[in-house]
């Protein structure tokens, strides 16, 4: 990185340390930490629609109704760990089982074959002389779509208890006014489910950040890979910058990375709150009312 | 062989009695179901004793962030923000090699580098700080009726909190310290993926159901098994803190008796 770096043996002290924090391998640390802002940016979205569906769904008639239930029920009572291990597997497996039906009809050996899994080799996914960022990138992406099938569950239970708390009377009124149920449901209750909803969700980003770290059980390379792969201890014969076991303070990095992650969280998420609740008919916009009177 | 004779094999497999060799191939469903069932013990050991632990810790914690003096409640409010405002995973990571670099200071550390002391101890002082908060909370919002009730009968200090604003305290965060029950136990299968070894592959469900869906490249046995015993300990756990709950709650009349409402809210 600097041109003083070019002997690290020579070096010591502070100068020694910028070299060290910037050699390749650091930079992919670093790297990894956009990886966790990606995973967020994405995630956070798709979560938020899927709860969406559930909630919607949860709120239809009886048969369509247990889906949305269940798929709300099912993380109360299943650590979510075990989620995240099952459906990157079993994505995986969806998918190739379905391109496998689609691209090789004439197949006729069985898919599970004892301990294996066996799909044609145009169905693999990625197909295997694929260059190694398209398995990155499929991995990644299987890592996204879990994270937010999970947390989708989580923003469905929030959303859906959103919606129920929306006052009665602004249904009713809604129907007064001569709304289908569908103009009723998009015009009234959608614009408004959101103040209540906000409290709900904005514990849900702080769990989502939190959960962010298991990306490394889901077989991508994040801060908890890199942390452990550069905090081990080195030897003078495989690299230029020998140290001790460092594993501890890498770790110690991350954990005050993710308390200053959660503190800016908050603060901002306070702001959009105080900015929503701004007029409302709820016991924080009457306590923003009295205070400005 | 029998199923019998599998549960005898492997069912206190976690805790190290009975074959010495996980099953390697031919994999059946009772083996599974043994296995992952006796990875639960750890589980359950982890859950609970944390949870006992932590309780008492809690309290602690949440008098200290109550108190006027900064010499306490700051180290309170410190140690509550640094547990919830981490991933526990981290937690997991940071305590772990911690417990190793001590290790090497002075070899008393040495059990606190196995899963059964260490991951015991972070587990522990992650509980206590989320229930910590859930009691501070049930404590600012005790009725000030209540309190001025207790100094009209003349009651004051240690007496005034024993009777009055402790059991007061309790019954408010009740159902949120449910919540928190059942999220420490869903945590306590973090443990044998963040660090800490599992010796001798004595794992808990979670490490033999990931270990099945390895061997047989099938996830939709093993991990339903699972979420069986998992939705039945939750079961279990909301059970027994429901009869806690009606036990604080006695005195009301039924229509405030506070009902506990399960929130999937806590992960860390």
């Amino acid at each position: 990185m600097f041109s003083y770096c070019a002997d690290p043996d020579t070096l010591s002290g502070l100068s020694w340390l910028s070299c060290y924090l910037t050699t390749g391998k650091h930079m992919m640390l670093y790297y990894s930490l956009g990886t966790v802002l990606l995973l967020l940016a994405i995630t956070a979205p798709a979560a938020l629609a899927f709860g969406f569906m559930g909630a919607m769904s949860a709120r239809t008639r009886a048969p369509f109704s247990w889906f949305g239930k269940a798929y709300i029920a099912l993380v109360r009572g299943i650590p979510d760990i075990a989620f995240f291990l099952f459906f990157v597997i079993a994505l995986d497996q969806l998918f190739e089982w379905m391109r496998h039906k689609a691209l090789c009809p004439d197949w006729d050996q069985p898919i599970r074959q004892g301990n294996d899994f066996v799909v044609c080799d145009a169905a693999k996914l990625p197909l295997s002389n694929a260059s190694q960022w398209v398995h990155e990138v499929y991995g990644f992406s299987l890592a996204v779509l879990t994270f937010a099938i999970v947390f989708g569950a989580f923003a469905a239970n929030v959303l859906y208890g959103a919606m129920r708390a929306v006052p009665r009377g602004q249904m009713e009124t809604a129907e007064a006014y001569g709304m289908s149920q569908r103009q009723s449901f998009w015009r009234v209750l959608v614009p408004q489910m959101w103040v209540y909803a906000l409290p709900g969700l904005s514990n849900l980003w702080m769990v989502l950040i939190k959960a962010t770290p298991l990306l490394f059980l889901l077989g991508v390379e994040d801060i908890v890979y890199w942390s452990r792969e550069l905090g081990g201890s080195k030897t003078a014969r495989f690299t230029a910058y020998p140290h001790a076991d460092w594993r501890m303070w890498y770790f110690f990095g991350l954990l005050v990375f993710y308390l200053l992650f959660t503190k800016f969280s908050e603060v901002v998420l306070e702001r959009i709150m105080a900015r929503l609740t701004h007029g409302q008919a709820t016991s924080g916009g009457e306590a923003q009312r009295k205070a400005t009177i | 062989m029998s199923c019998l004779q599998t549960i005898q094999d492997y069912g206190l497999r976690s805790v190290g009695y009975g074959e010495r060799l996980l099953p390697k191939d031919d994999f059946t469903l009772c083996q599974q179901f043994t296995l992952i069932g006796s990875g639960m013990i750890w589980n359950i050991y982890f859950g609970v004793i944390a949870l006992i632990f932590g309780f008492v810790f809690a309290n602690a914690l949440a008098l200290a962030k109550g108190t006027q003096n900064p010499l306490l409640r700051k180290p309170a409010e410190w140690f509550i923000f640094i547990f919830r405002g981490s991933p526990l995973f981290v937690q997991f990571f940071f305590g772990y090699f911690l417990f190793l670099s001590l290790k090497s200071v002075a070899p008393v550390f040495a059990p606190l580098s196995a899963a059964w002391l260490g991951a015991l101890v972070v587990l522990f002082l992650n509980t206590a700080a989320y229930s910590g908060e859930i009691f501070y909370g049930a404590l600012r919002s005790i009725p000030r009726g209540d309190v001025e009730a207790a100094d009209a009968y003349g009651l004051s200090g240690w007496t005034r909190f024993r009777r009055v604003i402790w059991p007061t305290m309790m019954r408010l965060a009740w159902p949120a310290y449910t919540n928190e029950a059942i999220f420490l136990f869903h945590a306590t299968t973090l443990v044998f993926f963040s660090g800490f070894p599992a010796w001798q592959q004595r794992g808990d469900a979670l490490y033999y159901a990931s270990y099945f869906a390895d061997k047989t490249f099938n996830p939709f046995v093993p991990y339903p098994i699972l979420a069986g015993y998992f939705i039945l300990l939750t079961l279990v756990v909301i059970g027994t803190y429901g009869m806690i709950n009606r036990h604080l709650n006695r005195h009301l009349p039924q229509e405030h008796r506070r009902r506990i409402r399960v929130r999937p809210q806590i992960i860390r």
